[in-house]
């Protein structure tokens, strides 16, 4: 530890800290354009200019570090100082700099309210300008649809060019030009390919990244924000909803240090345009093989009389974006039935019993500190972004060693690539001895090889893998589906001599009960009662549609691939005569003869947690004290190379394919990739 | 200096020709295989003397070559404004317009561009000269200074410059340096000071008394 004087006040600070980071520490606010604690230290805004004592002019203090600091007369603690007249005059020059070619537009700038500059020129500006000359004026520059650019407004700062090159890991953005004609700008205008573009419009400080889906929408002040959480993949991102009235307006990312840091990725941010449309808002029922609206009470009748028939010829099953209250409900009112019939895992996966076997033990923080990392059948970039980030970043920092068994994808870091399918599991090569030598050795499994016939098999050939350390379980499961870790915790499995998901899709049973399956095609015989949100695939088919709450409108727990429960809040109410689903299935349960013993969500949640106490604790990642789980058992491989379940990043569920956002982000990534083939 | 733009029309494909390659390896084995992106500046020169200019489909054939993103090159391209984003002529005149040259008669200069070849920036009909006014070259002793593809000609009358032209126009080779045969920065006409040859043949030495010379030494 350092010792310094901030201000008058001494304090003590690990030497790596830079000025900025030890004024901060003193309590001093240092204002910023450039500078960013997640990325490389540009020091071009000159904003955090503060004085230290001896040095002949003022200092970028996000530039130095406290153990460059050289002591002050006589030994004494070097001495810097945040609010002296010098510091006061410095921040005014720079201010007044950066506002000379900056445009009076705030009115009709998207960033009004929530803009640095804004703020910043509040405190540190001066009243009025001196400038004469004509501004700088720069053409705007087309980033794809999620990045509306107005470059007039641009100070140069650098943040996204960063952010895009370091953590993104897509090189994109540069600045071109230089002196007063410097231009941030893609190459030759191309759309941004990253799955994380976006957060370049919440690192820009001022309004020349702005969103453009949301251009012109409202101001931050009209927005009621709710935090909860994400649910477009399996890591649980956390997130702020902003609503104004009924509608949902955007989605923006909130600080979780152990999951998504502050970023979060595009489908995130912007399928939220998809809860507004091909939204189911009241009941149907099919009649003559035609879909027709129906109230509630038909719908329910009609879904009670399909489902009052034998117990072993009903079944559920639970989709994608099924949040646990739904499918704790299912799964009670299932059972009062005597129906063992219930899978959550759609897609036919067998995930070991043991909560060791089917969740993220290394955590998602801690592949941070991982120094050899297996991606087994998975393609991180596309099923997690997020999680694709931090491995770019133990790769970058940690200098990670990075194989592949799987996929061959452009994944923003290099890896060394094992094979395609898991006969390379019996000889890693070179890659074994990496991963028994690392200190925290990391394998991820993505979710779609248990639903191989040979996931025992690949399994049991990783499970030889040492991936134990004091205090650290290397064996991850990346799942795809926010809704999966939450099922299999409730145990919305097959019941003993239940069928399983495969026999209920090819029509095993009478009725099946789909909490949002859109995925898969729903059996063509029997009767399927959908209870979702959105007119996909699901709907299309069903017979009996009872419409549900999305993700926004209720309240609901989630539990993220690495097992960690977290609640999720209503920021809307649901769509039309939509109601939130564990109070359809009550109310459906009351029908049938078993009402389900709880009338409100604490009881819900309290039933919940006492079946599952893993429900009871809150944002807790069990990381390696999950226990063991014992690994699949010896057979054959299969020879199919595996495959990403995701396909297509911008479309994988109901709300992200009605979304536009998220279609003109496919549409221009096809695009890019069919250039991409015609070019070679 | 505007904003510096790609060029609206660009040719399909870029390669090295075979006898540019000796020096393209040459400087890419200045440095470490995973420091090859510090050959930018060096290939984007090479590429300028094989073309002329550097244009978009060279931008990528480095970046491709070097392992950097195609961003990162443009970067540096639109960077520096030697690197000519546009078509020049054969032969591309940058006349010293800053004061010193300026004083001596860079004005009358840049009118005699202005007259042979045509606007700034425009390559003449015929392909031959393109021109432009650039900032100090340097080589204000010399004054007025007219770089010619990679040579100064200096102590330029209008008269001299249009010599020049006309030489190149008719395919001779024409000499750098002082239109005045000045040698380099020397005076007109030879030296004019320390000419007395005593200077140089000893006999004005004398003993010098070093401190902290040992004595008798």
């Amino acid at each position: 530890m350092s010792k310094i004087m901030i201000d008058g006040v001494e304090i003590d600070v690990p030497p790596d800290y830079t000025l900025l980071q030890a004024c901060e520490a003193a309590g001093a606010e240092i204002p910023r354009f450039c500078y960013h604690e997640r990325l490389s230290i540009a020091g071009n805004c000159r904003m955090c200019l503060v004085e230290v004592k001896g040095a002949p002019k003022p200092v970028a203090s996000c530039a130095q570090q406290v153990k460059d600091q050289r002591p002050a007369k006589d030994d004494a603690l070097p001495m810097v100082f945040t609010s002296s007249p010098m510091v006061k005059k410095a921040r005014n020059g720079v201010m007044e700099f950066l506002l000379i070619n900056h445009p009076l537009d705030c009115p009709i700038c998207d960033q009004g309210g929530e803009c640095d500059l804004q703020d910043q020129a509040m405190a540190y500006g001066r009243g009025g300008s001196r400038f004469d000359e004509n501004k700088r004026a720069v053409e705007d520059k087309d980033m794809g649809p999620l990045v509306k650019t107005v470059m007039t407004r641009c100070i140069q700062c650098t943040r996204c060019v960063r952010f895009i090159t370091e953590v993104a890991g897509v090189p994109e953005i540069g600045a071109t030009g230089r002196g007063e004609d410097m231009e941030i700008t893609t190459y030759l205008e191309a759309a941004l390919s990253s799955e994380l573009s976006a957060n370049v419009i919440d690192l820009c400080p001022v309004g020349a990244l702005t969103s453009k889906p949301y251009a012109f929408n409202a101001r931050p002040w009209e927005l009621k924000k709710t935090e909860s959480v994400d649910v477009m993949d399996a890591l649980g991102s956390a997130i702020r909803i902003d609503a104004r009235g009924e509608e949902v307006l955007r989605v923006l990312p909130r600080l979780n240090e152990e999951i998504n840091e502050e970023w979060i990725s595009d489908k995130t941010r912007y399928a939220e345009d998809g809860l507004k449309r091909q939204r189911l808002d009241r009941p149907y029922v099919r009649v003559n093989g035609k879909l027709r609206a129906a109230t509630w009470d038909e719908a329910l009748g009609a879904a009670a009389r399909a489902l009052s028939g034998d117990a072993n010829k009903i079944g559920a099953l639970a989709g994608d974006l099924a949040c646990a209250e739904s499918m704790k409900a299912t799964l009670d009112l299932f059972r009062a039935l005597g129906s063992p019939n219930t899978d959550c895992n759609w897609d036919g996966a067998k995930f070991p019993a043991e909560r060791a076997g089917y969740v993220f033990n290394s955590t998602i923080a801690g592949v941070d500190e991982a120094d050899a990392i297996l991606l087994v059948g998975t393609n991180p970039r596309i099923e997690a972004p997020i999680l694709n980030a931090r491995i770019r970043k133990a790769w970058l920092r940690n200098n990670a060693r990075i194989g592949v068994v799987g996929p061959r994808a452009a994944l923003t870091y290099a890896y060394d690539y094992i094979g395609a399918g898991p006969q390379s599991l019996r000889d890693l090569g070179a890659f074994a001895r990496a991963l028994g030598d690392a200190k925290k050795p990391l394998v991820v499994i993505g979710a779609a090889v248990f639903a191989r016939s040979d996931a025992g098999a690949v399994l049991h050939a990783l499970g030889a893998l040492t991936l134990k350390r004091n205090g650290w379980n290397g064996f991850n499961v990346l799942h795809t589906s926010a809704a999966r870790v939450g099922g299999l915790d409730l145990g919305f499995t097959p019941g003993a001599g239940g069928a399983d998901a495969r026999v209920m899709l090819a029509g095993g049973v009478d009725t099946l009960l789909a909490l949002g399956v859109d995925e898969v095609d729903l059996p063509a015989r029997g009767t399927v009662i959908y209870l979702g949100t959105h007119g996909d695939r699901g709907a299309h088919r069903a017979d009996i549609i009872l419409p549900g709450a999305a993700y926004t409108e209720k309240c609901a727990t989630w539990v993220n691939t690495e097992g960690r429960v977290q609640y999720g809040e209503r920021a809307v109410f649901p769509k039309g005569e939509a109601k939130e689903d564990w109070t359809i299935l009550r109310a459906l349960s009351a029908r049938l003869g078993k009402t389900l013993p709880y009338d409100d969500l604490t009881a819900l949640r309290a039933k919940m947690i006492a079946d599952h106490p893993t429900f009871g604790r809150l944002d807790y990642a069990p990381g390696a004290a999950a226990g063991d789980a014992r690994l699949g058992a010896t057979g054959e491989f299969n020879a199919a190379p595996f495959a990403s379940p995701v396909t297509d990043f911008y479309l994988t569920n109901p709300i992200a394919r009605a979304s536009m956002t998220m279609a003109a982000c496919a549409r221009a990534a096809a695009e890019r990739a069919s250039a991409k083939v015609a070019a070679e | 200096m505007s904003a510096r733009r790609l060029a609206a029309e660009q040719p399909a494909s870029f390669a090295f020709r075979a006898e540019a390659m000796p020096e393209v390896e040459r400087q890419l084995a200045k440095f470490p295989p995973d420091r090859r992106a510090s050959a930018v500046i060096p290939l984007l020169w090479l590429v300028q003397k094989q073309e002329g200019w550097v244009s978009e489909p060279a931008i990528r054939a480095i970046a491709d070559m070097l392992g950097m993103a195609k961003i990162r090159v443009l970067e540096v391209a639109t960077f520096y404004t030697m690197f000519h984003l546009e078509p020049r002529g054969r032969h591309h005149l940058q006349v010293c317009g800053t004061t010193p040259c300026a004083l001596r008669g860079a004005e009358a200069l840049k009118d005699v561009c202005l007259r042979r070849i045509g606007k700034k920036f425009v390559v003449r009909g015929d392909g031959a000269f393109s021109w432009e006014e650039v900032e100090c070259l340097g080589g204000c002793v010399n004054a007025p200074v007219v770089a010619i593809d990679d040579y100064y000609h200096e102590d330029l009358s209008p008269d001299d410059l249009e010599a020049l032209i006309d030489k190149l126009a008719g395919g001779e080779t024409i000499t750098p340096g002082s239109a005045r045969g000045r040698q380099t920065s020397a005076p007109e006409g030879g030296a004019e000071t320390l000419t007395d040859s005593a200077l140089y043949d000893g006999s004005l030495e004398r003993p010098v008394k070093l401190p902290n010379r040992p004595e008798n030494a």
